[in-house]
């Protein structure tokens, strides 16, 4: 904003407050009138890109609409959303960091290492987990620091960590080749799936939270003027919420590969476990508040007194242990590491779920359920491609036409936000 | 108001960035209740001693007495635990952050590391209740939705807001338009009314004249005078800035008599 740009509207817009619309369900339609005009358009436009993509592939692709192939979508899919839930920290501090693909890779080798049978430091499945995670948590603080204490851009520093840990792979591998995980403590984050029992008592868990979370939010903001839901909004997401979980669980559970019938997968779960925590650590705890002040301008939080070097270390860290969960799912999905670790586009991949979210890469805007959203948006579009056989040129090409434009309607909603004042 | 006891006195103190002398042997004082404006072309070093201050720069000599105690100011931390807030010229307020999350920036109220949003809420409106700042429709709004005057409250009122004893404003209306300033202004009078000690730094004299009740001019780095404004003129205080002879200064009425010979 200019000094020309403030002069002369002193009072401001006038504020489109949300409590001077009517309630009820007209009340939630003028409110999406508003939200439409004025660029807040939060997740409806990926959701509905989600549908469109679940329909063209419905109707296209043969093997794509089968319960199994649901069930194989999710378990591809939590890896890159783990590391995606990392980038969104990472960005929102206008910071990138380019190493999560191999230290994904890194987290999948040290359980794998841990793991194995005969050798003297073999230890329990859940504990070289917990020692992984830790560990390349440790990593991405030493990373952290060196863009935190020493100022070197964290775009050099990360691409230093993705040259150094890639080589890290390669020279491990080469020597052993492939590396078999048999520890099923391991093997389950990706592949376990709950009974059908389970399953429908997860979907009542998960559809229950989010009232109790509106709930929680209405008593946390009671007296004040933080934006709420309406209770027919809160009403109507509830149950198009309890619509998807138990719809999932209901595909899932019709899944079999061959006889062995399948079910809502672990990985699924973990995946709304940590969407969960992580959106409470951003949104209700004073580090996640200094992540967005750090964000938004690192010397106003420097000088309001904020340990901006300590955030820093502290969200690469947590971008690492994010990146060794994401890993040690892939790795339980082929039950091994080998040396095409990590698959694919990895790193890219999460970084265009977190950005397709809604995350701008300039810091200080987005959210974690960006990252969970546009993973989903990914895995199912590279999912349905590949069911289609069409080959991963055009896959590419997709992910790539899909990331552009949802970062293109983005710019336009920000340039509408921005004109309507909010 | 010259009864009041001094809140803040510095004595000699003097800062050198390498072989630039920025300070030299600089005397500056300010009372509870009064608006000492701080002007001098630029060089002139109101930067540097609203640093040494504020504790982002240390002095490499001189005393600094708060409340006729001797303290050491090594950091932000031990200004803010003195009573001592700077509003600095660009504000330092997160666009990004609502008016609610910039007011309690680094010093969140929170039980167990969770948030408690409704206390500081409440805080925010009484604090800008109690400075008059009528214009901000909603303490929820993000700051970059609001004007500059009404970003100038927020930083304003987010200093205030910690029973701040002295406030240092630095060029708290460089970038407003006619209205706004005006009500910044108002503000700044209000905080001395208040029984705060203000430091106002700026280049304009229109302001300067218009709330503050004592002028201290510096001129490459020393003291030029400390004028009282209601017995001086704009006139006088240009040709110290501009011209003034730099003079060792001690109390008011040596002041004065410096002021008039500059």
């Amino acid at each position: 904003m200019t000094s020309a740009e403030i002069v002369g509207q002193d009072h401001g817009p006038p504020p489109l407050e949300e409590e001077q619309l009517p309630g009820g369900i007209r009340g939630a339609w003028e409110r999406t009138k508003l939200n439409v005009r004025t660029g807040n358009l939060g997740p409806v436009p990926i959701i509905v890109g989600e549908i469109a993509v679940v329909i063209i592939f419905g109707f296209t692709a043969t093997n794509f609409f089968t319960s199994t192939n649901f069930v194989n979508l999710i378990t591809q899919t939590a890896g890159t959303c783990m590391l995606a839930y990392g980038v969104v920290f990472v960005l929102l501090l206008g910071e990138i960091d380019l190493s999560i693909g191999y230290l994904a890779g890194i987290g999948a080798l040290i359980v794998a290492e841990l793991q194995l049978p005969g050798s003297s430091w073999q230890v329990n499945g859940l504990i070289a987990m917990l020692i992984a995670v830790v560990a390349v948590a440790g990593i991405g603080a030493v990373q952290g620091s060196i863009v935190a204490f020493v100022g070197v851009p964290s775009f050099v520093v990360t691409l230093a960590g993705f040259l150094i840990w890639q080589g890290v792979i390669l020279n491990k591998l080469e020597q052993k080749g492939t590396i078999i995980i048999q520890d099923r403590w391991i093997n389950y984050t990706d592949l376990y799936t709950f009974s059908p029992l389970g399953g429908w008592v997860i979907a009542a868990l998960v559809t229950a939270l989010y009232p109790l979370s509106i709930l929680y939010k209405k008593i946390v903001a009671r007296g004040t003027q933080i934006a709420q839901q309406s209770w027919t909004m809160a009403i109507l997401k509830t149950v198009g919420l309890g619509i998807a979980a138990f719809g999932t669980v209901a595909i899932c559970n019709h899944g079999k590969i061959i006889e062995t019938p399948l079910g809502l997968p672990l990985a699924g779960v973990l995946m709304v476990v940590f969407f969960v925590l992580l959106t409470f650590l951003a949104k209700w705890t004073t580090f996640g508040r200094h992540v967005y002040a750090v964000g938004g301008s690192a010397e106003a939080a420097r000088r309001a007194g904020i340990n901006v070097p300590r955030i820093r270390v502290l969200v690469f860290a947590l971008s690492g242990a994010m990146a060794a969960i994401g890993g040690i799912i892939f790795a339980a999905q082929v039950n091994s590491v080998a040396l095409t670790f990590p698959p694919g586009n990895l790193l890219l991949n999460a970084i265009a779920s977190a950005v397709i979210g809604g995350v701008s890469l300039f810091g200080g805007r987005g959210e974690v359920r960006g990252a969970l959203l546009g993973a989903i948006l990914i895995g199912t579009l590279q999912n349905g491609l590949n069911t289609l056989s069409i080959s991963n040129g055009w896959i590419y090409i997709v992910t790539g036409l899909v990331l552009l434009a949802a970062v293109t309607l983005d710019t336009f909603a920000v340039r509408l936000q921005a004109r309507s004042g909010r | 108001m010259s009864d009041t006891p001094l809140l803040l006195q510095l004595q000699g103190i003097t800062k050198a960035y390498g072989s630039v002398q920025a300070l030299d042997d600089v005397d500056f004082e300010v009372r509870a209740g009064e608006v000492m404006a701080l002007v001098g072309d630029n060089g002139a070093g109101k930067s540097t001693l609203v640093k040494c201050i504020a504790g982002t720069h240390s002095a490499d000599s001189g005393r600094i007495l708060f409340e006729g105690n001797e303290v050491q100011i090594h950091g932000p931390k031990d200004a803010a635990r003195l009573g001592i807030e700077v509003v600095y010229q660009d504000l330092a307020l997160c666009d990004n952050l609502d008016v609610v999350q910039n007011m309690y920036l680094g010093r969140e109220l929170n039980r167990a590391q969770i948030l408690s949003e409704a206390p500081m809420e409440q805080h925010t409106i009484e604090t800008l209740k109690s400075l008059a700042v009528t214009t901000i429709k909603s303490v929820r709004q993000t700051v970059a939705t609001l004007s500059g005057g009404q970003r100038q409250s927020v930083a304003v009122a987010r200093a205030v807001m910690w029973n701040s004893k002295l406030v240092v404003l630095d060029e708290p209306t460089a970038a407003l338009g006619v209205a706004q300033t005006e009500q910044v202004l108002d503000l700044v009078r209000r905080l001395g009314q208040q029984g705060l000690g203000v430091i106002l730094v700026s280049h304009n004299l229109h302001d300067v004249f218009e709330t503050a009740d004592r002028i201290t001019v510096l001129r490459l780095g020393r003291n030029v005078g400390v004028f009282e404004r209601r017995e001086t003129t704009q006139q006088a205080v240009v040709e110290a800035i501009t011209a003034g002879v730099p003079t060792k200064v001690s109390g008011v009425t040596s002041a004065a008599s410096a002021g008039g010979g500059a």
